[in-house]
């Protein structure tokens, strides 16, 4: 396999459930679902979609998500503002198991 | 942002056949995309025929005070079509006469015809239900002779139909030009202050929304959720409609998805939102277009395309509505636009 990810396979993604189509579709019908105005609007889904992509570091998703926000009006400082909720998770994840390690030194150390 | 048109820049894509061979070509010919006549045709809908008219659209000329990046007109200060009088007189005899409930002026810019105002004082007497001007807002601005246009419109009673690509200047001077924003602003606060886009009023004032890129307008009823609070919020103003219009692949934005690499994903993403349900209320089937000239096409994107009405009546000098009703919609590549999604037309969405 010469490329490992691909752009145009993001068109392919409902193939999927050739392979399986009762699960395929099963997805695929909760994957609609969620995204469909609820509580949330379908704006900050989508917000909350590419912020996500971002964190799960899929390049599907990230294309699929920016194009989305656009096609909804959504800025780009407003989907740079989300990505930075996303991040500060992540680092906010890594950071906060320093104190299972300064826990750990605490105990160890004299 | 684009200075001049594609003609003043002697661009291969000023010329109708090129951008068809493109619209023909590449994707199109080696068959990983279907044809446009060859997806209706799955679903019986091949010929597209005319219904009855319902609206008459004329191009009053490709004169601009803008150069937009989208353009499918390839509009700008540089061109030099202009409706004649005499042209003019003809459209009057037909628009006294029409079935069509709506009359629908447009261009370029249609104000900057030297004789729009006497157009619109005469075709305003055949008292057609709903007269739409096409307006860009910022000519309204643009010079001081302009000024006067909220007025003028009131006193005809015109339905203003206006471009705004976003409630955000950055996103907007992008698409449009520099000081587009604060101009459209100002000139639609104009346009409130007489009354139009006002809850309960009769003036009439919607706003046209085109994507600023290469990706398709969202949600149509969400996009003016979002476009209403924001314009009231942070300007004060009001509005009727919001009309969620694509881009189609003709002309400046033809140019512009090849220059940015773009045309074959966006010919993908027309492809992939095709919608049968959109093929039946497409606006060809109830709209004609006259052009500058008097020629009759079934869009105004046919007629850049220079693709004439398939009619024994060709101009407005044979025009006959009953001849031309029933007649079979000449089409490419490019009505893909108006059948993506919830569909697409100088009215909004149609699905």
């Amino acid at each position: 396999m010469s490329n490992y990810y691909d752009d145009k396979d993001l068109r392919k993604f409902g193939k999927i459930s050739d392979w399986n189509e009762t699960l395929g579709t099963k997805f695929f019908d909760y994957y609609s679902e969620v995204f469909k105005e609820g509580k949330l609007t379908a704006r900050e889904k989508s917000l909350i979609a590419l912020a996500v992509a971002h964190t799960e570091q899929c390049p599907y998703c990230i294309d699929a998500y920016t194009k989305d926000g656009l096609q909804r009006g959504i800025t780009k400082e407003e989907m740079m503002e989300a990505l930075h909720v996303g991040a500060a998770i992540k680092s906010g994840a890594t950071l906060v198991h320093g104190v299972q390690m300064m826990n750990k030194v605490n105990k160890l150390d004299l | 942002m684009a200075q001049t048109s594609l003609q003043k820049r002697h661009s291969d894509l000023a010329q109708s056949n090129k951008q068809l061979e493109i619209l023909s070509g590449g994707i199109f010919a080696n068959g990983e995309l279907e044809t446009f006549k060859s997806k209706i045709s799955k679903t019986n809908q091949f010929p597209l025929k005319a219904k009855k008219l319902e609206i008459l659209q004329i191009n009053v000329g490709y004169m601009c005070n803008q150069v937009c990046e989208h353009c499918h007109v390839d509009a700008g200060p540089d061109r030099k079509e202009i409706m004649t009088k005499e042209t003019m007189l003809q459209c009057i005899e037909v628009i006294k006469n029409t079935g069509a409930h709506t009359l629908d002026l447009t261009g370029g810019a249609p104000e900057m015809n030297p004789l729009f105002r006497w157009f619109v004082e005469e075709a305003s007497k055949a008292g057609i239900k709903d007269f739409i001007v096409r307006s860009n807002l910022t000519i309204i601005r643009a010079n001081k002779k302009y000024y006067d246009l909220p007025d003028f419109f009131k006193k005809h009673n015109v339905h203003v139909v206006s471009s705004m690509p976003h409630w955000t200047k950055g996103k907007t001077d992008k698409q449009r030009g520099n000081g587009v924003f604060d101009k459209s602003i100002k000139a639609l606060q104009e346009l409130n202050a007489r009354g139009y886009g006002m809850p309960d009023s009769d003036l009439r004032l919607d706003l046209v929304y085109n994507p600023s890129g290469a990706f398709l307008p969202g949600d149509q009823v969400a996009m003016e959720k979002d476009f209403k609070k924001a314009l009231k919020e942070d300007f004060n103003i009001q509005f009727h409609n919001l009309f969620a219009i694509t881009n189609l692949p003709i002309a400046r934005f033809l140019d512009y998805l090849i220059a940015s690499e773009n045309y074959e994903d966006y010919m993908y993403a027309l492809v992939d939102a095709y919608n049968p349900a959109a093929v039946e209320n497409v606006m060809c089937t109830n709209t004609l277009s006259i052009s500058w000239d008097g020629y009759l096409f079934d869009c105004d994107f046919n007629q850049m395309l220079e693709l004439p009405v398939n009619s024994k009546a060709k101009h407005i000098s044979q025009y006959n509505e009953e001849l031309l009703e029933g007649r079979n919609i000449v089409i490419s590549q490019h009505c893909y636009g108006c059948t993506a999604g919830a569909g697409s037309s100088c009215q909004g969405t149609v699905a």
